[in-house]
């Protein structure tokens, strides 16, 4: 399959993040509850997502390298950990903000999702301390697959552990019977849930390319 | 400026701070693999 290339993918990246910034600002009305700081939740919810669809790549190719022995495999589970983690450290941080603003805490350990999701960014925060305590090699290789599988059971509950909860204060936007909000807001979220993935796959694809770059450097040093 | 745009400010200024961070991160490490493949370069033909 051919990749889209590097500068076409930051150019998307750019262009989709503008779009999404001026439909958030400019565009989409004040929430008729939380008023103007309901506009954390397009980039928050979005980044969310994001790190969700890290943490389920980053799964997949850890099972492509168990499955396959493919090299590539794991250094790809790898940056898509990385990026999950990055994107994952947004969604507590930006979360954080939001919770001071609605609630008047920055944190509330009451809240099951809130705690789910920092045991899910802790657990593959966990990753690097046991990808890095092992040497380069299949044994490494094999171990972190086998790790960032695991991990990835923590995303669906930590996803439907709000909507299976009996009492809570953080807000469901996404419900069996659709999106909670409709209109400009709809427009806004969606753009912008493109905009994050899409510069979530750009930095991923950035790193990746660094990486491989420096395997090749250190081969040619070997030879 | 009211609080609630404060803090709209101040999360969306995280988001970008970091996001701008990371790409600072990877161009150093990018200058660095650079220098790395002149060196390798100039041993070929040195």
């Amino acid at each position: 399959m051919r990749r889209i290339p590097l500068p076409a993918l930051a150019a998307s990246s750019f262009g989709l993040v503008t779009l999404a910034l001026a439909l958030v600002f400019f565009v989409a009305p004040n929430d008729a509850d939380q008023g103007f700081s309901q506009r954390i939740f397009y980039f928050h919810v979005s980044i969310a997502f994001t790190s969700y669809v890290c943490f389920g790549a980053g799964a997949w190719k850890a099972l492509r390298h168990l499955w396959k022995r493919d090299p590539r495999a794991d250094l790809e589970s790898y940056v898509w950990v990385h990026q999950g983690v990055i994107f994952g450290a947004l969604v507590l941080l930006t979360g954080s903000i939001w919770a001071k603003i609605s609630w008047g805490h920055w944190w509330l350990w009451s809240e099951n999702q809130l705690v789910l999701f920092l045991v899910l960014f802790l657990f593959y925060a966990a990753y690097f301390m046991l990808r890095f305590s092992v040497d380069a090699g299949p044994q490494r290789a094999n171990l972190s697959a086998v790790y960032a599988l695991f991990g990835v059971v923590l995303v669906p509950v930590s996803f439907l552990a709000i909507r299976l909860a009996q009492h809570f204060i953080h807000p469901v936007v996404f419900t069996r019977s659709g999106p909670n909000f409709g209109g400009w807001i709809l427009a806004a979220y969606i753009v912008s849930q493109v905009a994050v993935l899409v510069l979530a796959y750009t930095l991923y694809r950035v790193e990746l390319a660094g990486k491989l770059l420096d395997g090749r450097i250190r081969e040619l040093r070997l030879t | 400026m009211t609080t609630a745009e404060k803090y709209v400010t101040a999360a969306y200024c995280v988001v970008f701070g970091i996001v701008l961070l990371y790409v600072v991160i990877i161009a150093l490490k990018l200058q660095r693999l650079e220098r790395d493949v002149d060196a390798l370069e100039k041993g070929r033909d040195g």
